[in-house]
């Protein structure tokens, strides 16, 4: 009796905010499906979305700006309650955001910020970029421990955040320490194939003993260096430092088996702070910052990698 | 009567009313001022620049450079109005310039030197793709006075829908289209050309003028295309604009236009557009299925013209062959 009193009163208490949850509907304009951690991000959100009974309305960019504008207009027509939005690119959303502005949507950034002024969207989270890659350097730094190092660089897709403040944070990381220098630095967009293509010009164009790290701007270009690198007859991790950004599980995988020496983490669970943020300002009209940032943790081989792989690799990475 | 020539315009026509029928019946939301001018909003580029590719199709070529002129306008609108005071028109006339003399050019190649249009118009895209890159690999913003004072042009509907600036340019080239293509000699003589060289010849059509003048239509709306892109984003990226020269090639398809050339309607494409860009909007008002999903769609619906048009020829050819045996005296 007690028993069912108690699950009687734990529903009534639920009641009100489940059903005021179900009531609400968010947009969620991705970019696209380029990296393995996009896709953990997708699923990430499906998942909190789902956890607190709300309506997600997804919509996939194919990494094309227009398509995203395309969505946000399209939500606001159907009149969401609010619209998540991970901009592939930073300029051009003034004229989109004021118009979720007028018909009263808020908008919250993830992972990625907008050039726009910062009164046309809610909030942004984000992990801060220019600080991942100076934990990145600064590993290097440490791990060089005053050797000569020369250094390539894989940059992310050409023009992107990402790529900018990760290439400039590792670029002040490194800037005090004369023993390590970038000799070369091209973009791998972001994807396994072309880190992979890239790594192996570079192994031609300096020769394989000439270089003693690689800093990529996430791990799939990583990964896909590490096969360049292994195909070079060298080991990767050793003869090559390999360090780069991300840790999707296959990072936790190459560190576990010495192919990979440091990852630092982005973590994909954008949305839950997101989330949490939007629904305080639904209830009662709660500001949040402008800006939510993320951990950015670093792994290495003191880490137990391989727990970590089991923990992420069914989140879609 | 209706003529064979009109059917796959009908067909267009009935696949968009039937298509916006059922995306109403899923979604009653979708029948709004907002859907509509988002729909000439947001497509207003591809519209433009598929009026363009309607001309050389329908003379049985092909101008796979439009994606990367649009992205070249857009690159150098931005650049020129960073680095420089000039004013904005100025840059569009400039700009518009700089890209019908591209297009005529490319025309002038494909007549004088007998090339595929395939191949020149190939080469003109990885030229002004590359010139694009040249210029910015970054995304450049357009913060000029003027940007913000076109952007600002719009007519606000009373339920919230937004018609713009850009959806009112590509309106505007369309009926200029429909009318070059039906009122005009060139538009004459472009329908000769995709009926068949030897034929236009014997009609006495001016082919080589007709060719360049085509390829210019198409890289001067392309150059138009890239300027409504650059007020579409308010800035200027070398990566946008990729493969949007398919869509628009499946958007003239789609409009009922025959792809070996001869038959077809300006009118049409701007269905084949409404189409594709519904298909879309459907897509994110569900929020569950892939976006992908457009591509599936379109291609679907692409092969089923294909397949109607095949078969509206043989059609046409078997009741031609029926008519000749009638006549035939023997």
């Amino acid at each position: 009796m007690k028993l069912r009193t108690t699950l009687l009163a734990g529903a009534t208490a639920l009641l009100p905010m489940t059903a005021f949850a179900a009531d609400l509907t968010i947009g969620f304009s991705q970019i696209g499906s380029e990296s393995g951690w996009r896709a953990a991000e997708t699923t990430v959100t499906k998942q909190e979305a789902e956890a607190r009974g709300i309506d997600l309305k997804f919509a996939d960019a194919q990494q094309k700006q227009e398509n995203q504008i395309k969505a946000i207009r399209s939500f606001i027509a159907q009149g969401v309650d609010a619209i998540l939005l991970a901009p592939v690119v930073a300029t051009g959303w003034d004229e989109v955001l004021e118009e979720a502005q007028d018909a009263e949507i808020p908008v919250v950034l993830l992972d990625r910020t907008v050039d726009a002024s910062d009164d046309l969207y809610l909030t942004a989270v984000t992990s801060d970029l220019v600080h991942e890659g100076s934990v990145a350097g600064q590993w290097l730094v440490d791990a060089m421990g005053g050797t000569d190092c020369r250094i390539v660089e894989l940059q992310g897709t050409t023009g992107s955040s990402p790529a900018i403040d990760r290439k400039s944070g590792f670029e002040q990381a490194i800037a005090d320490h004369d023993n390590l220098e970038i000799v070369r630095s091209q973009t791998g967009d972001f994807t396994r194939s072309q880190g992979k293509v890239v790594m192996e010009s570079f192994l031609k164009a300096e020769g394989g003993e000439n270089i003693c790290a690689l800093y990529a701007h996430n791990d799939d270009m990583a990964v896909g260096a590490i096969q360049a690198i292994k195909e070079a007859g060298l080991n990767p991790g050793d003869d090559i430092k390999v360090v780069a950004i991300d840790a999707v599980p296959d990072a936790h995988l190459a560190i576990a088996n010495g192919e990979m020496n440091a990852t630092i983490e982005l973590t994909p669970n954008m949305a839950g702070p997101a989330l949490d943020a939007l629904e305080a300002y639904l209830a009662d009209g709660t500001m949040p910052p402008k800006w939510i940032q993320t951990e950015s943790r670093l792994f290495t081989a003191d880490d137990d990698n391989r727990a970590i792989y089991e923990q992420k690799k069914d989140l879609g990475y | 009567m209706i003529r064979s020539t009109h059917l796959p315009l009908l067909v267009t026509l009935a696949t968009f009313i039937l298509a916006y029928a059922l995306c109403v019946y899923a979604y009653p939301s979708m029948l709004s001022t907002r859907v509509v001018a988002n729909l000439l909003t947001d497509n207003a580029f591809l519209g433009i620049a598929a009026v363009g590719m309607t001309f050389v199709i329908l003379s049985g070529g092909i101008d796979l450079s439009i994606g990367s002129v649009i992205a070249f306008t857009g690159v150098f609108l931005a650049v020129i109005l960073r680095d420089t005071s000039v004013h904005p028109l100025i840059a569009f006339m400039l700009v518009l310039t700089i890209t019908t003399a591209f297009g005529a050019a490319m025309g002038g190649l494909i007549h004088y030197l007998e090339m595929p249009p395939f191949i020149v118009t190939l080469a003109g895209m990885f030229l002004a793709r590359g010139a694009a890159y040249v210029l910015s690999t970054e995304s450049v913003p357009i913060t000029h006075e003027f940007y913000d004072v076109l952007q600002g042009l719009y007519w606000k509907a009373p339920s919230g829908g937004r018609f713009r600036l850009i959806g009112g340019v590509m309106v505007l080239t369309f009926l200029v289209g429909v009318l070059v293509a039906h009122r005009t000699r060139f538009g004459q003589n472009v329908y000769a050309l995709g009926g068949g060289g030897q034929t236009a010849k014997l009609m006495g059509s001016p082919i080589a003028s007709t060719t360049v003048g085509i390829y210019a239509i198409s890289g001067g709306l392309a150059g138009l295309a890239g300027i409504v892109f650059s007020l579409y984003t308010s800035a200027g990226y070398s990566l946008a604009t990729v493969g949007v020269e398919l869509d628009a090639i499946a958007a003239v398809v789609i409009g009922g236009t025959l792809l070996t050339g001869g038959y077809g309607y300006v009118a049409g494409t701007f269905f084949g557009i409404l189409i594709m860009g519904l298909i879309q909007t459907y897509i994110v008002f569900d929020g569950t299925l892939s976006s992908w999903w457009t591509k599936i769609v379109i291609g679907g619906l692409l092969f089923a013209f294909i397949v109607l048009q095949k078969g509206l020829t043989w059609a046409t050819q078997a009741r031609r062959r029926a008519a000749t045996g009638f006549a035939d005296p023997s």
